[in-house]
């Protein structure tokens, strides 16, 4: 019995060995067949695609694919078609990084990803040692951007807490402000901290704050009676939307009605399932993309988001990877390389020409978005309100 | 009398040989496997997903090695040893992105990081060891669980920064740090450490995985390991023949808290974004390591390595199967279970094994 054990480990270990041989001969065939025919700019990308926060890298992958196939209809990059990937990443910094090893071996030059911000940190690790091009659609943390090959189509959390800080103070939509956050991410942490610093100067006062992480988010009663008792008349949501939902369903429970103001992690709130969406009236949320809104731009990409994902609204997230292809295909043009270059050499010509270049996309108004030589994003900020179960743009 | 003693040295002898026979497989399998996979990296025969799986291979096989020592040789249920990892990995990180301007050979500076976070895991496993080691079985298995979840969550509210007065330490934000110009945030809070140096290397891995395999290997045929392992069999019995119980116990669970943290101090090396969350040191993943060891065989040293190793490659196959691959990847741990555990296919494994299919042909042989 125990040498049949021995025996059998061997075996299972060799399996694994062959295992592994098979995959990468397979794997150098097939790179091979893909030099042969003809040439393509492959573009990969990274985000959930299960898990909490599905919606997010479902709305990446869709809204890139969307821009690609616009892209391919109209001829491609300088007549070079493009070929995009998505593949999912749990939430997890150590998945992402082997989602992107995974492209890496499908021939990925250029990366819209991760999604999120702390797997898009794992990542550009990565993306930097083998210098490919970054370009994350929504990943808001500052550190994404830490490498000189990476770049950010969000504003960054700071800039959001500071925005919206501004946003409450100058349309002076409440004085006495109560805070609930996510303690354990660095996106809520990250606006919250800046939030708290401009709060100050808006003359806002924060009344209560609320934390909590990820191993207690679904009972917030402590932290909305906390708020109610302080007297808030605006309540700062700078959480996921998951969260947010069982927020409003609690707080309407206990008939505190506050003004919710929430940041792009809100966006996605009206597709939870057997959430009551009037539970959101009023909510409102700094977003640069809203699907209802009157441009062409934003229809066309609506109605062609919809035929992609069975009739899925588009979100913000969605959006931000929708200009984050074109921004690269821009940056391409501009610096006008060719499939054929390598990773290496893709990366140092659209390094270049990202700094250059000015997308006018979903997220952006008519001013555009420019890059600065850090990655981060210059465009201006938007925010919407939920009216009648459909988000509106606020002016 | 004499022949008696004789036969019994004899049977001795073959124990030891046997052993270390079992040992020397051991160690045999993992070099040659090391051999293998690292020609194939040299030769650039192995996809970039596998060469990004090697050092985390090589974390959960130390991971699984070291709680293996608690519920195989110890034979208490640890819940929390996710927790050991993570103390590990954050005092390694930290020790790296403190001296990174001041040490300036890597490997050196790798060296220091692992000996500090195996330090500072053995003296916290020492510390939770005091209350916990006094229970046992079940109660013992919820209590390590908690001290997993409690080292997660203190971890999560701490902020520190490094200026040229030294460090600062705060559990508030990142502000009341009051860092000098020129000052660096090295942990904040839930956001965790960004950019620690990426110097867990296969090499690196596969040494640690050596040490630790004779660190376990010859605890267990040590004196202290007997005695431990007498423990586990009969604690009456052992006690009744002065077997110090709590020393022995200290000890096979303060070696394996320091394994956990070497395996925690590669884990953060290996990437360059490091949160104590739950799905990376919650109690999920001490579950998982769990998983690791009884699907290798509980006190098995190779089959913890093997198992480690197979599941941790596994969500990667099945990558193919886009979004149905968790529920194949649940099926596929399900039919391993059964294979290698359960009674009817242990019997029929032993039927049809290897062994006796040699020893048929040999005997046909000999006819």
């Amino acid at each position: 019995m125990k040498m049949f054990k021995k025996v059998l480990s061997l075996v299972l270990a060799g399996a694994m060995v062959l295992s592994l041989a098979a995959c990468g001969s397979k794997d150098s065939g097939s790179s091979d067949g893909g030099d042969s025919g003809e040439e393509v700019f492959k573009i990969g990308s990274i985000g959930p695609a299960t898990g909490a926060a599905a919606i997010y890298g479902l709305g990446v992958k869709n809204g890139a694919q969307v821009a690609v196939n616009e892209i391919n209809e109209a001829g491609g990059i300088n007549g070079y078609k493009v070929e995009f990937k998505f593949e999912d990443d749990e939430l997890n910094n150590e998945k992402s990084v082997n989602a992107y090893n995974t492209l890496k071996d499908w021939g990925m030059q250029m990366l819209v990803g991760s999604t999120t911000s702390d797997c898009s940190i794992a990542v550009s690790a990565k993306t930097s040692a083998d210098n490919m091009i970054q370009l994350t659609p929504s990943g808001s943390s500052v550190d994404c951007i830490a490498t000189d090959n990476a770049f950010q189509v969000c504003f960054t959390d700071p800039s959001q807490g500071m925005r919206s800080a501004q946003y409450i103070g100058e349309h002076k939509l409440a004085t006495k402000i109560a805070v609930i956050y996510d303690s354990s991410t660095s996106y809520s942490s990250g606006i919250y901290a800046k939030f708290k610093e401009e709060a100050a100067n808006q003359n806002l006062e924060i009344v209560s704050e609320g934390a909590f992480t990820a191993d207690n988010n679904k009972d917030f009663s402590v932290q909305l009676q906390q708020a109610k008792d302080a007297g808030a008349e605006l309540v700062f949501l700078p959480i996921y939307y998951t969260e947010a939902a069982l927020i409003l369903a609690q707080a309407d429970s206990m008939s505190y009605d506050p003004i919710f103001f929430g940041c792009d992690g809100m966006d996605g709130i009206l597709g939870v399932e057997n959430f009551d969406t009037s539970l959101a009236e009023g909510l409102m949320l700094l977003t640069p993309f809203v699907a209802d809104s009157d441009d062409e731009a934003t229809k066309k990409f609506v109605d062609s988001y919809k035929k992609l994902a069975d009739g899925e609204t588009p979100n913000q997230f969605a959006a931000d990877a929708y200009d984050a292809v074109y921004a690269l295909k821009a940056a391409i043009e501009k610096a006008d390389v060719k499939p054929s270059a390598s990773v290496s050499d893709i990366c140092e010509a659209v390094k270049g020409a990202m700094t250059e270049i000015n997308v006018k996309g979903l997220t952006s108004d008519e001013q555009g978005m420019t890059w600065a030589a850090t990655g981060e994003v210059d465009k201006a900020p938007k925010a919407a309100v939920i009216e009648n179960g459909k988000y509106k743009m606020m002016q | 009398m004499s022949k008696k003693n004789s036969s019994v040295n004899a049977k001795k002898k073959i124990n030891i040989r046997k052993f270390l026979k079992g040992d020397l497989l051991t160690y045999l399998m993992v070099i040659a496997v090391y051999a293998v996979l690292q020609t194939m990296v040299a030769t650039g025969n192995m996809k970039s997903l596998y060469q990004g799986l090697l050092v985390p291979m090589c974390v959960y096989s130390i991971m699984a090695l070291s709680l293996n020592l608690t519920v195989g040789v110890m034979g208490e249920l640890s819940l929390g040893h996710a927790g050991f990892m993570c103390l590990g990995a954050f005092s390694g990180a930290i020790f790296s992105k403190i001296t990174s301007d001041i040490i300036a050979v890597d490997l050196l500076r790798f060296i220091l990081a692992i000996l500090i976070g195996a330090a500072v895991a053995a003296f916290f496993g020492f510390l939770i060891g005091i209350p916990v080691l006094r229970l046992k079985g079940d109660y013992l298995a919820i209590v390590t669980l908690a001290f997993g979840e409690i080292i997660k969550n203190v971890v999560n509210v701490f902020f520190m920064g490094i200026d040229k007065n030294g460090l600062h330490l705060s559990m508030k934000d990142e502000m009341s740090l009051n860092l000098a110009e020129g000052g660096k945030t090295i942990m904040k809070g839930p956001q965790g450490i960004v950019g620690t140096p990426n110097d867990s290397t296969f090499t690196i891995g596969v040494v640690l995985i050596l040490i630790t395999l004779v660190i376990v290997l010859n605890l267990i045929h040590s004196r202290s390991g007997r005695a431990i392992m007498a423990i586990r069999d009969n604690r009456i019995a052992a006690e009744s023949i002065g077997i110090h119980i709590t020393k022995y116990k200290m000890m096979a669970f303060v070696i394996s808290a320091a394994l956990a943290g070497v395996a925690g101090v590669l884990y953060s090396h290996n990437l360059s974004s490091l949160q104590a969350q739950p799905q990376n040191f919650g109690y999920n993943m001490s579950i998982m390591i769990l998983v690791y060891v009884v699907l290798g065989g509980i006190g098995n040293m190779r089959g913890s390595i093997i198992a480690a190793s197979i599941l941790t490659i596994l969500p990667e196959l099945l990558r193919s199967f886009a979004d149905y691959r968790m529920l194949v990847y649940a099926i596929v741990l399900i039919l391993m279970m059964l294979f290698n555990w359960a009674p009817a296919c242990l019997e029929f494994r032993e039927r049809h094994s290897l062994k006796n299919m040699f020893a048929g042909k040999k005997a046909k042989e000999v006819q």
